[in-house]
């Protein structure tokens, strides 16, 4: 046990819980072990893993996003009311709602302002927006994004796919470019950053606009995948992209944060359904047993963290 | 115009509390304009005993935030589900089980801030994530316990909740009362004033020998049992316990807190804040409801209040930096 790497059991144990997870769905299950039956689970996992990205965003910066689900759901309205009706509004919707997010990331950094409470004041205006666009559920997705989601990868399911690719675009560009050093440092140690000559204006911008664009993508997933939207379509990811961030690995402060982590941890989140329906456990404690695994898995992590301490 | 920022921000900082009166004064005055003044009365009874229960939740939320950056309590909703559904149910309608029923849901608001900090001391789970985490586990409870709960609150407690008195909501008088007596305990106590040390400076307040631990564990079951009263009393107020009626308390015991004129960073806090916050908060709703304001653009403009609000009021710069 000592001659274990503390940092290699961290990364592992996001891993580890989805393996544990799908091993004991395709047990109770065989049927799901198909290309049919896994991009059936995954489909809706897809968006929460986007949302998930986004958060990730946020939590880099030491900064936290209650919004997010109002976000996603007025998205999910925009592209199922205006893209599909008039594409041009549509698309100029999406892009200024990226441009406020970003202008959110600047006001919070000028002013210095809690982002718990700009952001859960923020959800509020998502929220607001998506019922005066949709009152009641209802519109349509266009088709081309329909046909973009609902396309049939040869062998290997689309969502699976893509989350890879999410999770290792990401990873490159936050992890392993120089940029994405100097963006994680700005949540690690900001003063050095801001000594060491870089805007840390710019910086937070950035990550929030990154965040915008990613909530905006899990927004387009989501009702590519559900071809119609309602306003309160994707509040529950608020909660979900930050528990899937901290069961990836992620810490609150510092600037650690591990994108291909928060990816399996959004995936993970999303199965836990699968597997509590699998085992005919009555939907009032799915809910509870979210929660008892997030605990179950915390747990984990702060013994893997009193390891490092004992190691260093 | 930075000047008159600057002035206001001076205002600010030395009555905190002042804006949230001040801003329920003017929507009030807005709300009597549009109505032709008439039916104050009746809006200001309103306000006052729905403004209660936003206070209530509000006051345990802001004990929890005083206590330093990152402490919170998400648990709330979820606990005045449960705590409204095992009151309602061991009282069974009857006067004479209101005492065992209120203990009853007190203990259960008392276990939940028990399971929270233990969460957050033991596994080391930022307060966030593990009162999230337990807030998703009670919900459960709730929604398996209070399943087909149809019980009507016992006739002496609903009069309490509902019953006026001149026009004065009894509620309202005794979570004043309550008010003023969690004033003391912040301000005056020993236990306050270590609470509000270790909000200011954790390592500080431990080291001059404060026991953290014990202070923020007394916080969160503190906190805890504030919501589940606010529980029982609104399963009193509204004719039964219901899976839902916690919902908005979430965001509206965070929002009391912050128009409140509390520093989110933790340390300074004052509770009569809390009550201006939460009548500003139900008259607003009030006033755009008179103003003929949809539920999409009333959505939109409480949520740009609170920003506005944030970004007037700033952050204590220079407190924890």
């Amino acid at each position: 046990m000592a001659r274990l790497d503390p940092k290699l059991l961290r990364a592992a144990v996001p891993a580890l819980s989805l393996a544990l997870l799908l091993v004991a769905i395709f047990i109770i299950q065989p049927r799901t072990m198909s290309y049919f039956g896994l991009n059936l689970m995954l489909n809706l996992a897809l968006p929460i893993a986007f949302a998930t990205m986004a958060q990730l965003f946020i939590l880099t910066v030491n900064d936290l996003d209650l919004s997010i689900g109002g976000f996603v759901s007025m998205v999910a309205c925009i592209a199922a009311t205006w893209l599909n009706e008039t594409p041009l509004l549509g698309i100029a919707a999406l892009i200024a709602s990226i441009a406020a997010y970003a202008a959110l990331g600047a006001l919070i950094h000028l002013r210095n302002l809690p982002s718990i409470v700009v952001t859960l004041g923020m959800s509020f205006v998502w929220l607001g927006c998506a019922v005066l666009l949709l009152p009641s559920p209802g519109g349509a997705a266009p088709d081309w994004l329909t046909a973009i989601v609902k396309f049939k990868m040869p062998f290997v399911p689309l969502a699976i796919v893509a989350s890879a690719v999410l999770g290792l675009v990401v990873h490159f560009g936050l992890m392993r470019s120089a940029g994405g050093v100097v963006l994680r440092a700005s949540g690690g140690n900001p003063q050095a950053v801001a000594k060491a000559g870089w805007s840390l204006l710019k910086l937070k911008v950035t990550m929030y606009a990154l965040a915008g664009t990613f909530g905006v993508l899990s927004g387009l997933i989501l009702v590519g995948t559900t071809t119609s939207a309602d306003a309160n379509i994707a509040l529950r990811y608020t909660l979900l992209s930050i528990a899937g961030v901290i069961l990836g690995g992620g810490e609150f402060t510092g600037g650690r944060v591990s994108p291909i982590g928060a990816v399996l941890g959004a995936l993970t989140l999303a199965l836990v359904g699968s597997l509590l329906s699998f085992l005919r456990i009555s939907p009032e404690w799915q809910i509870g047993a979210q929660g008892l695994m997030l605990i179950v898995v915390l747990a984990l992590r702060s013994l893997v963290n009193r390891f490092e301490e004992r190691a260093q | 115009m930075t000047s008159r920022l600057a002035k206001f921000q001076s205002i600010w900082q030395s009555a905190p509390y002042a804006f949230a009166f001040i801003g329920a004064m003017v929507i009030f005055a807005i709300t009597l304009i549009a109505n032709q003044g008439s039916g104050a009365g009746q809006i200001v009874s309103a306000a006052l005993a729905f403004g209660s229960f936003y206070a209530l939740v509000g006051i345990g939320q802001m004990f929890v935030i005083t206590s330093g950056p990152g402490n919170i309590d998400l648990s709330v909703p979820a606990n005045i589900a449960l705590s409204g559904a095992v009151a309602m149910s061991i009282m069974g309608g009857s006067d004479a089980m209101i005492p065992l029923g209120l203990l009853a849901a007190l203990g259960c608001g008392a276990a939940i801030g028990c399971v929270n900090y233990a969460l957050i001391s033991v596994l080391r789970i930022p307060p966030i994530i593990a009162t999230l985490s337990s807030s998703f586990v009670v919900q459960s409870l709730a929604i398996v316990y209070g399943r087909g709960l149809r019980i009507t609150p016992p006739p002496f407690l609903a009069e309490i909740a509902t019953g006026r008195v001149a026009g004065i909501p009894i509620l309202s008088v005794l979570v004043i009362a309550l008010a003023g007596v969690m004033a003391l305990v912040l301000h005056r106590s020993i236990y306050g004033r270590f609470l509000k040390a270790i909000g200011q400076n954790m390592n500080a307040a431990s080291l001059a020998g404060i026991r953290v631990g014990l202070v923020r564990f007394g916080t969160y079951v503190l906190c805890a049992i504030f919501a589940a009263l606010c529980g029982v009393l609104l399963a009193a107020f509204s004719g039964g316990a219901s899976l839902n009626m916690g919902e908005e308390y979430l965001l509206a015991s965070i929002a009391v807190v912050v128009i409140g004129g509390t520093s989110v960073a933790g340390g300074f806090s004052n509770v009569s804040g809390i009550w201006g916050a939460a009548l500003f908060l139900y008259l607003l709703v009030t006033m755009m409801n008179t103003l003929g304001v949809g539920t999409g653009l009333r959505q939109i403009l409480t949520g740009l209040i609170i920003v506005a609000v944030i970004t007037l009021a700033g952050s204590r710069r220079g407190v924890r930096e």
